[in-house]
């Protein structure tokens, strides 16, 4: 169940209570950032170190055993960049078209 | 048949919480603490109470568990006074936003400093804007049978809200009073088993107690609001249903001798029997006196209020506040009070005297200047003093 995105008192549940547990998914906090990670594929190792540390589970290994950063929810925090032994992570700019 | 029994009035309370059962108690034994929880605790050990008795380290903590408990669906009591109640202070407004039934047994005591935990109403002052139920008890027997009524109130689904009971500390607390204690039997039945509406449960996870960002913020806000004000008539049914059942009525507002009154004297708590005897001794004079007492002071009582106050005899209201409100105007019940009535076309005068701060005794000479304060004003028009925003004490050595 997501929320009306604005809901009147009358719809907002019972004492702000949040009924139905892993509804943080519906809020993406991806637009926080204002550096984004890029992964240079040609350096990665595929160790999933990145994967590890994000604090937002925001890192998705694809079929290839890549680990692609989810830019809905990555905050741009840098500690993928920071951890990445191989040093094949970049933080750039942000820009919002 | 309830026995009338000389009881000390704190212990009564206690039996209050054994008789309606509660499943978790949680409170901290330091000074200025009563012997409602130290009792409840006995009965606890002594396997004659069913519940669990969270001891902890700190009054902040006494509510958490509290609210916590509450959570997952336990009937919660706790009992605390002054300091202890100014510490769980941040829990406390996390109780009422959370909906959560806590019952508190609040033994109304000052607040330091210079150090003291004797009776006035300081604490439960401080709490006003808490959002809980507040009602008060002037005499054992009210603060037994009030407590019993908190838990049906409270966790009423209608309400949800935590409720708190004040009695003077010391004055009501630490006294032996003959008091009405129903045999279990009596009140069961009373107090149906508490469903909560969401409660803790790891096979059904739900998040209380979330972020509230801006966007959400006021909403919620809104609706604990309407909430408080729509307790107010469970609670009007509540005492209804304790009435009928066992003949002693309890109303928002109560008055004496306020039939053809001209002044009358408005206060809360035990100091308004005390004032009734003071209206007693006046109106062998022939003075025509009476006493309002505010027993319901969250969700306030607005229209009883003014149907008490305006529209009748009375011409001067006398607010006797057991605390200061510093700097502002005389204590929170009197400005409260004054502010009600304000829309009113046909309303008394209200002047607010402050006395019985920090334990210090009212006598009879001190209600009779009270009245006289409330005649000055009447016959002057206005209050008296040259600097009528002054808080008025009575009880002062000048």
């Amino acid at each position: 169940m997501k929320l009306k995105e604005k809901p009147t008192w009358r719809e907002l549940p019972f004492a702000c209570c949040i009924p139905e547990p892993g509804n943080s998914v519906y809020y993406k906090t991806g637009d926080w950032k204002t550096l984004r990670p890029v992964v240079d594929k040609e350096k990665c190792i595929k160790c999933g170190t990145c994967w590890i540390f994000c604090p937002e589970y925001a890192f998705e290994e694809d079929e290839y055993g890549y680990y692609n950063p989810n830019y809905d929810y990555c905050k741009g925090c840098g500690i993928c960049a920071t951890e990445c032994p191989a040093q094949c992570i970049k933080m750039e700019e942000e820009v919002v078209e | 048949m309830a026995k009338r029994r000389g009881i000390e009035v704190s212990i009564a309370i206690a039996e209050a919480a054994r008789q309606a059962d509660v499943d978790v108690v949680s409170a901290y034994p330091i000074t200025p603490q009563t012997h409602i929880v130290e009792h409840l605790a006995q009965l606890v050990a002594d396997g004659v109470l069913d519940a669990n008795y969270i001891t902890v380290e700190s009054e902040h903590t006494a509510m958490s568990a509290c609210v916590g408990a509450s959570a997952a669906g336990a009937r919660v009591f706790t009992s605390t006074s002054s300091q202890g109640l100014a510490l769980m202070n941040e829990i406390v407004y996390l109780a009422s936003s959370l909906r959560t039934p806590v019952v508190m047994a609040l033994a109304n005591r000052s607040l330091s400093g210079p150090i003291s935990i004797w009776n006035d109403h300081s604490d439960v002052m401080n709490e006003r804007d808490t959002g809980w139920i507040s009602i008060f008890a002037n005499n054992g027997q009210e603060a037994y049978d009030l407590t019993l009524m908190a838990f049906r109130i409270g966790e009423d689904r209608r309400v949800m809200l935590p409720v708190m009971i004040n009695f003077d500390g010391f004055i009501l607390t630490h006294v032996i009073e003959p008091i009405y204690i129903f045999d279990d039997e009596e009140i069961a039945g009373f107090i149906p088993p508490f469903e909560p509406i969401y409660r803790l449960d790891p096979d059904n996870p739900v998040t209380m107690g979330p972020v509230g960002v801006p966007d959400v913020y006021t909403e919620a806000k809104k609706q604990q609001e309407v909430a408080i004000r729509e307790s107010r008539p469970v609670i009007d049914e509540v005492f209804e249903e304790f009435a009928q059942r066992y003949g002693r009525r309890y109303r928002a507002v109560e008055t004496y001798r306020t039939e053809d009154a001209e002044v009358v004297l408005l206060a809360q708590g035990s100091v308004i029997e005390a004032a009734e005897v003071a209206v007693d001794h006046l109106r062998e004079q022939g003075k025509k006196v009476g006493a309002v007492e505010l027993r319901l002071w969250r969700p306030f009582p607005f229209k009883d209020l003014k149907e008490a106050l305006c529209g009748n005899t009375i011409k001067q209201v006398v607010v006797l506040d057991r605390c200061i409100s510093f700097g502002g105007q005389a204590g929170p019940v009197m400005s409260e009070v004054r502010s009600a009535l304000y829309h009113e076309p046909k309303r008394p005068m209200v002047v607010g005297v402050v006395a019985g701060l920090g334990g210090r005794d009212i006598p009879l000479s001190d209600y009779v200047k009270m009245f006289e304060i409330g005649e000055e004003c009447l016959r002057t028009g206005k209050e008296p003093g040259e600097e009528p925003e002054l808080v008025k004490i009575v009880g002062l050595r000048e």
